[in-house]
């Protein structure tokens, strides 16, 4: 396996409060590189939802740089975010679906924002909600929608637009295990294609899954790394990782 | 088909159009505006058309019974008149003008009644420049020598006090466009800041999916316009309504003087812009609040 040109994401001794509380984060450091798939996992309240904010760019940090695309973004005006933005594709937490747009405009919206022609949404569009089986529902209002149903709207509107860099925060949280395995595989399907996806979960199991994962584990806001290797972190498959360690 | 997708492109930001206060504030704002600038307007042309009528003017008047005696003392007035420097032009008021201008009073049957009820002639005098008191005192002093029956006055004399209250009532009417330009910018301002309020969340996600201040802010912006332009039009339509029926009223006064404060096309032309601008500063507004929400975010 050859190792891919340069890096996409570089933490660098990021520490991160809100207002005047203590650090929910604090001296992380870490390289993503292209075409890899991570997970982030630790337990609730690690601060997992807090990093992947500073990775989607809806955070500044409150101390430390990140690097973007080879790019500072902390030093970056903010009329040139939009266009990094753009790259990345979100799974929130807690959806952050539009409420009063149907599934089909809300996953058309990052195509929309981009100024993509009318004539070239319809199809992916639809092919994607066929993909994750809400066809038949594209016409829906979120409210209308389950729980599962609106994770995977948000789903599809974050890798529609087939970004470089795919960020998901507990995706697979309100489905059933069968469902979240599908999901997954989407996420490797797309991986395949080259895109860096970085997916927080507590749930220990889903790693399992993904033969070519590595992992980055927070607790307390720091990144547990007693070795270092996570600093630079080595192209291994997560299960031989997992063999070593036994 | 692509263009009713396009159609929901459009509601990216939801607006209950005619639910929000938007549109309400705006045509309430719209009607008073107009129907305050319209009476500015009318009295700014009455006091101008009336100031130029009058300002250099004076009214020579021969009151005498005998009517031999008034034809001459008249034509001799004229001619005196004639000679003065500073004098422009000055002329006999036709009779038959002089009959209509008394009818209201003395009734129809005038000509015959002249006898009765003399009539004094009128000459009307321009001058250059304006009335002083000096050549006020001069004309009269010309004039009392050889024609004693003649009474002269300047015509903006008595009415000073009508100008001074037009004047006054001219800058009320300024004064309430500009509170109520005021009041409708601050109005507007809440009500696009709470439509913010109700679409923060969906600001928000487009902000995080790449959308850039300028998009966002067209996507809200149109939505307070369309709004702001339907309030701006039904004030309009109401505000010149008003204006009309009040025009009507005093037309139908069939006042010489008033007939000056009518309106003209560019007057219209003004009054037809209020609403463009109301939805000028609505749209403006909006952008600045959005604008000003999405700064503090990263
Ligand atoms: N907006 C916020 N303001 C203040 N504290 C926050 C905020 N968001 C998260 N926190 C705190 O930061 C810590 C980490 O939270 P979070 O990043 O959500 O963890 P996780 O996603 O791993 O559950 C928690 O102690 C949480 O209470
Ligand atoms: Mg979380």
């Amino acid at each position: 396996m050859t190792m891919p040109e340069g890096d996409i994401v570089q933490f660098d001794n990021v520490g991160l409060r809100y207002g005047a509380g203590k650090e929910v984060l604090s001296d992380i450091s870490f390289t993503l590189y292209p075409g890899s798939f991570y997970f982030l996992t630790g337990a609730s309240g690690a601060g997992k939802t807090s990093l992947l904010k500073l990775l989607y760019l809806a955070q500044r940090p409150s101390r430390g740089a990140i690097r973007m695309f080879g790019t500072d973004v902390i030093t970056l005006p903010r009329a040139r975010l939009p266009a990094f933005r753009r790259r990345l594709g979100v799974v929130f937490q807690d959806f952050r679906l539009v409420q009063h747009l149907s599934a089909f405009d809300n996953v058309a919206l990052p195509l929309r924002v981009s100024g993509v022609r009318e004539s070239e949404i319809i199809r992916p569009v639809s092919e994607m909600l066929e993909w994750v089986g809400l066809a038949d529902r594209a016409d829906a209002r979120p409210a209308t929608l389950s729980g599962g149903e609106q994770q995977r709207v948000a789903i599809a509107r974050a890798v529609i637009a087939r970004p470089d860099m795919l960020v998901a925060d507990e995706p697979t949280g309100n489905v059933d295990p069968e469902l979240a395995l599908k999901l997954l595989r989407l996420f490797e399907a797309l991986n395949r294609l080259g895109t860096t996806v970085v997916v927080a979960t507590h749930d220990l199991h889903l790693l399992k899954n993904v033969r070519e994962s590595l992992i980055m584990r927070l607790d307390k806001g720091r990144l547990s790394d007693p070795t270092g290797a996570l600093r630079y972190p080595p192209r291994r498959p997560f299960s031989r990782m997992e063999e070593e360690r036994q | 088909m692509s263009w009713l997708r396009m159609e929901r492109k459009a509601q990216l930001v939801p607006q209950a159009r005619l639910a929000g206060p938007m549109p309400w504030v705006i045509a309430i704002m719209v009607a008073l505006t107009t129907i305050a600038a319209a009476g500015g307007l009318a009295l700014n042309n009455l006091a101008q058309a009336a100031r130029a009528e009058l300002s250099g003017g004076l009214t020579v008047q021969i009151v005498e019974a005998e009517p031999a005696e008034r034809e001459r003392q008249a034509e001799l007035a004229l001619s005196l008149l004639a000679n003065v420097t500073g004098v422009e032009t000055a002329q006999r008021v036709a009779d038959s003008e002089l009959r209509e201008l008394v009818e209201p009073w003395l009734g129809e049957d005038i000509g015959t009644a002249q006898d009765v009820v003399p009539v004094p002639a009128l000459i009307d005098v321009r001058l250059s420049g304006p009335v002083t008191p000096e050549k006020l005192r001069d004309i009269r002093a010309l004039l009392k020598a050889r024609v004693p029956a003649a009474q002269v006055d300047a015509q903006s004399s008595w009415l000073a006090p009508v100008f001074s209250a037009i004047s006054s009532l001219k800058w009320l009417a300024a004064g309430l466009v500009i509170l109520l330009g005021a009041t409708s910018a601050a109005a507007v301002w809440l009500a696009a800041r709470s439509a913010l309020g109700t679409n923060r969340a969906t600001i928000e996600i487009v902000h995080l999916l790449g959308g850039s201040d300028g998009q966002i802010a067209r996507i809200f912006q149109r939505s307070v316009g369309i709004d702001a332009l339907l309030g701006g039009v039904a004030g309009a339509l109401l505000g010149a309504g008003a204006v009309l029926l009040l025009g009507r009223q005093f037309a139908a006064l069939g006042s010489g003087m008033v007939a000056g404060g009518g309106l003209g096309w560019a007057d219209w032309l003004a009054i037809a812009g209020i609403p463009f601008a109301g939805v000028l500063i609505a749209m403006f507004t909006a952008r600045l609040t959005v604008l000003a929400a999405l700064r503090k975010m990263l």
